[in-house]
């Protein structure tokens, strides 16, 4: 099958305006402009099926949808935060195909009525802001971005924003105080951003994935896009795959695709031929999930159905994890991460991921016992569900269900001592509390 | 002098994006521009950028602390920033290190004695598929390099070397 986004790959100097719009380019943000109802434009989204990429899945015209029509004006940013450990696809995107993703901005704020968007870009894709911001001025040169589009009342300028390191801004709230000239923390929702999003105003938020999208989708029609993929999840997906494969890389796929066509088929296997123990679907924030025997890793790949091996699907950064690898080596990793990058807003998650990076630290190095593992999980499950944002959530799963899933690694990696009785008595008080 | 008697059309250039009342967003691009010479952020510096947007100076040095990329004292020249993440971790990213740290003969964190590299561990840079990879952030703003071992990227640091001295 032909790619729809990296569709870089079949045609060469896709970057250039010309090559783009050769191929078809920015024909679907013209009709829209000039021949269709913003509500309209939204209505095909909704009926194409197509759901946020940028981790949660979340159905993206519905999002458009609850644009606030009564305050205005109104904003379109663009998440190009990708910090997710495993996920590098909206780099490619961006630098490969740049203009369908502009196009899909562009068409999203129309659809919602917006005059001015952002492309919210990590601090280290400086090099990439540039070339980002070259392209917004020959697209403003050839007319298809500034006032009075295609001859009609619609003006709309883009720009590009970076960053600078954190990676709490891929949170959506959060990526909207750093927009704002604050630090990147979440703020509560509710309010969400299409009510009360940048600068306090209406505010669509998507990742550069869904918005890169969105001219194919105006382009062929909502059938299309729907006759791709399964019923759980229409369209194809951007798969990072990375971790212990031979061919690490971005594999543009149809959902439904399972694990094994994608870590076999397309990654060529595992490196030097060992089994595959383990699979992060969603980077590092991910659960674990166990493979032993066939059925993982002959599970189709959506949202919904990955959700049935205990795990979420995520921004789809797949991790492959093979039977060499300790999982409190690994544990340890991830909790570090975390630790690192917890904005600091909320207690549960601020603490918790010191304390654990402490106790992982101390197993990973030889020196924790079996009260250290019981310890760890308690901890963990002490800041799930407490935090205003999903960072503290996920810095839990590989912690809990690689102790629970994989049990015997953590039994190996301590001496057998149990947990001290005043910690017992400490934190038993806690949970009754 | 100041920023803006400095680089008065890169300034107006990073206000124009924002809607006046909001001119607070201008701050990270702004702060980078102030970083740009020096590699740091000095005290004049950031309640410089402060002026220009309206705020205290304390709320700049708030995201100066919070955000990876500002940096608040002197060293290298040149920043090594190696993702040492899980991904990369997988790839050998760890062993690079430590071999580049014995080659530089500095620990991650450290700088050379001739202020030249800052070596760091930093968390993903999204190029998990290209691991080992580090990103160097200097004059010339923020570059990535992947698929690297320990010679070239020595390699690379002698040629960055010469360009500074010409």
């Amino acid at each position: 099958m032909e790619h729809i986004l990296l569709r870089h790959r079949e045609i060469p100097d896709l970057h250039k305006k010309d090559t783009y719009e050769k191929n078809g380019g920015f024909a679907a943000f013209k009709d829209a402009v000039t021949k269709m109802k913003p509500a309209e434009v939204t209505d095909v989204v909704k009926n194409s099926g197509l759901r946020g990429r940028g981790g949660a899945g979340f159905p993206t015209g519905m999002k458009w949808a609850f644009i606030d029509n009564k305050n205005w004006p109104h904003y379109v940013v663009a998440n190009a935060d990708e910090s997710e450990p495993g996920t590098f696809k909206d780099r490619e995107i961006m630098e490969g195909n740049p203009f369908q993703f502009i196009e899909g901005v562009a068409i999203a704020s129309y659809a919602v009525g917006a005059n001015v968007a952002y492309l919210y870009l990590r601090g280290e894709f400086w090099e990439l802001a540039s070339l980002l911001d070259e392209k917004i001025a020959e697209m403003e040169e050839a007319g298809y971005l500034g006032d009075k589009l295609f001859g009609t009342e619609y003006s709309l300028r883009i720009h590009t924003h970076l960053g600078a390191g954190a990676y709490i801004c891929g949170e959506e709230t959060a990526l909207l105080e750093s927009l704002e000239g604050k630090r990147g923390q979440p703020r509560v929702r509710p309010p969400f951003p299409p009510s009360y999003g940048l600068y306090g105003k209406p505010t669509v938020i998507n990742n550069v994935e869904t918005f890169t999208n969105v001219p194919m989708i105006l382009a062929k029609g909502a059938d299309w896009h729907k006759s791709i993929g399964t019923a759980d999840s229409a369209g194809v997906k951007v798969f990072s795959l990375s971790g212990r494969v031979r061919k690490p890389g971005n594999y543009e796929l149809p959902f439904g695709t399972t694990f094994r066509e994608l870590i076999y088929t397309y990654g060529g296997g595992v490196q030097d031929s060992r089994a595959v123990k383990a699979i992060m679907p969603a980077g590092a924030s991910s659960s674990l999930i166990l493979v032993d025997g066939d059925k993982v890793l002959d599970t189709q790949i959506d949202y919904a159905t990955v959700r049935t091996l205990g795990a979420d699907l995520g921004s789809a950064s797949i991790i492959v994890i093979d039977d060499t690898v300790p999982m409190a080596w690994l544990v340890n990793k991830t909790v570090h991460f975390f630790r690192h990058e917890s904005c600091g807003k909320c207690t549960p998650c601020r603490e918790g991921t010191y304390w654990m990076s402490n106790i992982t630290e101390r197993i990973h190095s030889g020196h924790g016992t079996t009260g250290d593992v019981d310890l760890l999980l308690n901890v963990a499950k002490q800041i799930q569900g407490k935090c205003l944002c999903a960072l503290g959530e996920f810095s839990t799963m590989a912690v809990v269900t690689g102790i629970e899933r994989f049990p015997q690694d953590f039994e190996k990696a301590v001496s057998p001592v149990p947990v001290p009785s005043l910690l017992v008595r400490e934190n038993e008080s806690v949970e009754k509390a | 002098m100041s920023l803006e008697e400095k680089y008065p059309k890169e300034v107006k250039q990073i206000l124009s994006k924002y809607p006046p009342e909001n001119k607070r967003s201008a701050v990270m691009p702004l702060l980078y521009l102030a970083q740009r010479e020096e590699g740091y952020l000095t005290k004049a510096a950031m309640q410089d950028v402060a002026n220009l947007v309206d705020i205290t100076e304390t709320d700049v040095a708030a995201l100066v602390g919070f955000y990876t990329l500002y940096h608040e004292k002197k060293e290298g020249k040149y920043r090594i920033q190696v993702c040492t993440d899980l991904p990369c971790a997988l790839r050998g990213a760890e062993e690079f290190m430590e071999s580049l740290c014995s080659n530089l003969g500095i620990k991650a964190g450290e700088t050379t004695p001739d202020g030249f590299v800052t070596l760091e561990a930093v968390t993903c840079l999204a190029a998990c598929d290209k691991a080992p990879m580090f990103q160097t952030q200097g004059p010339d703003g923020i570059k990535y390099h992947e698929n690297m071992n320990v010679d070239r990227t020595l390699e690379l640091i002698s040629v960055l070397r010469k360009s500074g001295r010409r």
